[in-house]
């Protein structure tokens, strides 16, 4: 038993009507984690919206060289929507899984997750490499510099979360579902929940207004 | 029951019904499908007025962001979630403040800039 953290104390409560459920007793220890990870996770979302309002001030100083209208293709953006939302599905039914301790179930949600979030990837890699190809570095324009920086910078989050769903799997199969497992998975959903809405942000304002006439 | 309780990790209150969370998740992935198909398909509707297009856009990516906040995040207006609802409109703020702000002092600057040729 590692060290006891206070806010499980509520549970010696049980019984006797000061239970976790009432208004006043402490908070159930997720709901705590919950909310940390969710000012985190906002944190974060300020981290992008400077990033976005770089882009969107920087979006027409295209220094004489290719522009959005010429760069991008919304198939391909189109795709990689479909993968991250997939992905952030998979992830939900997975928690899911997790709650109704269906192992196998939970096992093949987080494969799902982790295949469809590396798709994504691969596909932005490629993009990228694309791009690159065509002349259009970061050191072109002003624009380009904002655009790689603001979908490399989701990226590079989606890498890091691909590596933390990588170490929660390993945890899962060598220790199974431990009594912390549960928070830090529902630490992780909220993360991959949190990359896909700052998707819908990165494809509406830099694809889809980039190629409107 | 320890266990149970730390299995028990939405942000929001624990669903009563078994069965309800995945009706949740397929209802948001539903609404989410339709809601990017429908920004899609903006660029290339012509029969919209050109500068609606951008109102548009906009509608949709803040409806699809409220649905996943409502059914992925499950957030909602529960006396629990108070504190969560607090700190997403603080974030809110933040984040209007920092895009509505550089917009609006770099039109500005850009408005009083003498004219340039890139060379």
């Amino acid at each position: 038993m590692t060290a006891t953290v206070p806010l499980d104390d509520s549970d010696q409560l049980a019984g006797t009507g000061f239970e976790v459920h009432s208004d006043e007793g402490a908070a159930p220890r997720e709901e705590v984690v919950g909310f940390g990870f969710w000012v985190f996770l906002l944190s974060d979302i300020v981290i992008f919206a400077s990033f976005f309002a770089a882009y969107a001030v920087l979006r027409n100083s295209t220094a004489g060289g290719a522009d959005s209208r010429a760069l991008f293709s919304l198939g391909n953006v189109a795709l990689e929507t479909l993968c991250l939302l997939l992905s952030s599905y998979a992830c939900a039914l997975a928690h899911v899984a997790l709650a109704r301790r269906a192992a196998a179930a939970f096992l093949i949600g987080l494969a799902a997750t982790f295949a469809l979030g590396a798709l994504f990837l691969t596909l932005e890699i490629r993009e990228f490499a694309d791009f690159l190809a065509r002349g259009a570095t970061p050191q072109s324009s002003a624009f380009l510099s904002a655009f790689f920086a603001l979908v490399g910078l989701h990226g590079a989050h989606i890498s890091a979360g691909l590596i933390w769903l990588a170490g929660l799997a390993a945890l899962f199969v060598l220790q199974g579902s431990g009594a912390r497992y549960g928070s830090r998975f529902f630490c992780f959903a909220l993360y991959w929940h949190a990359l896909d809405l700052v998707w819908i942000g990165i494809f509406t304002v830099v694809y889809l207004m980039g190629v409107l006439p | 029951m320890t266990d149970e309780r730390d299995h028990r990790t939405t942000l929001g209150p624990q669903q009563e019904r078994p069965g309800n969370e995945i009706a949740i998740a397929t209802t948001g992935f539903a609404f989410a499908l339709v809601l990017t198909g429908a920004a899609f398909a903006i660029p290339s509707a012509s029969f919209i007025w050109g500068p609606g297009h951008y109102a548009a856009l906009f509608v949709l990516a803040v409806a699809q962001m409220g649905v996943h906040l409502v059914f992925f995040f499950q957030l909602s207006t529960a006396p629990r979630q108070i504190n969560n609802i607090l700190a997403l409109a603080f974030g809110l703020l933040i984040v209007f403040l920092v895009i509505a702000g550089s917009l609006w002092i770099m039109a500005g600057l850009d408005a009083n800039m003498p004219p340039m040729t890139a060379s």
